[in-house]
């Protein structure tokens, strides 16, 4: 039985990772997860400095899902290449950095203090809702988004995955772009822009007012987002949103996700990814599926 | 490997509106101490996050957890985890947080005062219990527990370890104020003018030298001012809404002066940095 998966070039032992920002770099997980069994890890938002993030509250839960107004609090390029690529070094998974800025030049400068870095492929946030420059506005437009994928492609040592918003008219549009500028891959959904008012109070549930929504309420709207881009585009998709169980993953991967990630249900149950490769092997033993690439896109 | 567990709910009952009691049969029991807290699930599919709930009390011997916790409302998390019975079982993710150092504490001071308000004092049931372990049962800890009005949820408990006041905001029971007013009207106390009828109590809340406080955030904040003008040591425990509980997620931030080990920014993580932090190093 094969669940191994090619992305650029790369090979992953199982089409299993995490979401950015849901699973820290690895380290807080490792008391819980063998990191050795994911395909990749996923590690935070990184910068070209410490930011700070966004005041609290920073996340509330709402009907099976939460928002979360993080802000990308991150300790910068300096300390991630010090002191997180040694540790999941010590693992056999392969590495995948997401990476955040305010500017172009920023994207750029993490691409490139990376470049020798021993990783194996970066994410480009362009997506999170959270943060007032930068990152989401180079999601949300086709020309800038395949403007900022052009300058990093010109950059980067490793393959080049662009992580897309949901929060877009058309995603395919975005996803067009993203392969038109040369990106090895798209990773999507990040989160859906929300907000949940506190009644009792009377204020803003967050301090941020809106914040992304996660977890398994947005997964039918990420399923087909994935399906529409995998459609559109020939360029690999790492699919997202809300994936709790094996099944959840398996419609991802049916709607023609090369890889899956799990997000917000990290946080629910640490576990939740071991779940979720145990349980897709399950199914190819039950289903007799010899191989995971026959699943790939095969409801359409 | 660390996991999400099954406890069995022992007992469970009302202590007073919207105040549970509820006692968890789990072998985590054995990493217990004053100041963690374990994440606890509702069995409502709609309801994902664990809620943090600090441990009140705990038994070794017994593998038994004891919680007590405030529903925070209609069709909460809170509210359907009131309705668990004995014999249920219940998923649990622990023990999570930091604790106080006891013994670090028994060896540095003389006076430890413990503060609680409202929901903030079942934790500092168990620490004014493994204090007076650390202390060696020298009868030296006094705790001050403020609530809303007189219905003085676990008060008597303390009074095996400690000496009690209380505060309460509408005055029905001790101090009318809250628990600095208590702190406030004893700290002229005069140890050689009572002389031998001096309530030897007393005369430690005079000499407090360290304090251990939980509670809502102004009476926190009030608190560490208190300690910093009076050159009084201060740990507090605090609370946020959180999400993952293990410091992966960056929810539960609190400011600190310094630059924290995680982030390198001023941001420490309550969940796993804390709950329990020396006040001096938090920007309140």
């Amino acid at each position: 039985m094969n669940t191994q998966v090619t992305i650029a070039g790369v090979d992953f032992k199982n089409p299993v990772t995490v979401g950015s920002g849901t699973f820290g770099s690895g380290m807080e997980y490792s008391d819980f997860v063998d990191l050795s069994r994911l395909g990749a890890v996923t590690t935070k938002g990184v910068a070209p400095t410490p930011w700070e993030g966004n005041p609290t509250p920073r996340v509330c839960e709402v009907y099976s899902g939460m928002l979360n107004a993080i802000g990308l609090q991150n300790p910068g390029i300096e300390v991630f290449c010090e002191r997180d690529i040694p540790f999941l070094k010590q693992f056999d998974t392969k590495i995948i950095v997401n990476v955040c800025g305010k500017t172009e030049e920023e994207y750029e400068a993490v691409v490139e203090r990376l470049s020798d870095e021993p990783i194996d492929m970066l994410e480009i946030n362009v997506s999170c809702p959270n943060v007032k420059e930068g990152a989401i506005a180079f999601g949300q437009n086709a020309q800038a988004l395949e403007h900022i994928t052009h300058r990093i492609k010109e950059k980067a040592k490793q393959p080049v995955i662009m992580k897309l918003s949901p929060n877009v008219t058309d995603i395919t549009e975005m996803a067009r772009a993203a392969e038109a500028a040369g990106a090895d891959a798209i990773s999507l959904i990040n989160t859906i822009t929300g907000m949940k008012i506190d009644v009792g109070r009377r204020t803003f549930a967050l301090a941020n007012k809106t914040g992304g929504l996660s977890g398994p309420a947005i997964r039918p709207v990420a399923v087909r987002m994935v399906y529409q881009c995998a459609q559109t585009v020939q360029i690999p998709i790492i699919g997202m949103g809300g994936i709790a169980t094996a099944e959840d993953a398996l419609e991802f991967i049916l709607a023609g996700a090369t890889m899956v990630a799990v997000g917000a249900m990290n946080f629910v149950d640490p576990s939740t990814t071991i779940r979720v490769i145990d349980g897709i092997g399950d199914y190819m033993r039950t289903q007799q599926v010899d191989d995971i690439r026959d699943l790939i896109g095969a409801v359409h | 490997m660390k996991q999400k567990t099954k406890a069995k709910v022992i007992l469970h009952k009302k202590l007073q509106e919207g105040i549970y009691d509820l006692r968890l049969g789990t072998d985590l029991a054995q990493d217990a101490r004053a100041g963690r807290f374990i994440g606890i699930y509702t069995s409502d599919r709609s309801k994902l996050l664990p809620r943090p709930i600090s441990i009140c009390e705990y038994d070794r011997d017994g593998n038994m957890l004891r919680l007590v916790y405030r529903v925070t409302g209609p069709n909460t998390g809170t509210e359907e985890i009131s309705h668990l019975t004995p014999g249920d079982d219940v998923d649990i993710l622990g023990i999570l947080g930091n604790g106080y150092d006891t013994e670090m504490i028994a060896a540095n001071y003389a006076h430890p005062v413990i503060m609680g308000g409202g929901i903030g004092i079942p934790p500092m049931l168990g620490l004014a219990r493994e204090l007076d372990e650390a202390y060696h049962g020298k009868g030296n800890i006094t705790s001050i527990l403020g609530y809303r009005d007189s219905n003085l949820f676990l008060a008597k408990g303390f009074e095996d370890s400690s000496k009690v006041y209380i505060a309460t905001e509408d005055g029905s029971a001790g101090t009318h104020g809250n628990v600095l007013d208590v702190m406030k009207q004893n700290e002229h106390f005069d140890i050689s003018a009572a002389g031998e009828t001096a309530d030897v109590m007393d005369t430690n809340l005079a000499t407090c030298d360290v304090i251990l406080a939980c509670g809502p955030m102004p009476m926190l904040r009030a608190i560490a001012a208190y300690a910093r003008e009076k050159n009084i040591k201060a740990y507090v425990s605090l609370e946020e809404r959180m999400a993952c509980g293990i410091g992966a997620c960056l929810g539960c931030i609190t400011k600190t002066r310094g630059i924290d080990g995680h982030s390198h920014v001023h941001n420490a993580r309550i969940c796993t940095d804390g709950p329990v932090f020396d006040a001096d190093d938090l920007d309140l």
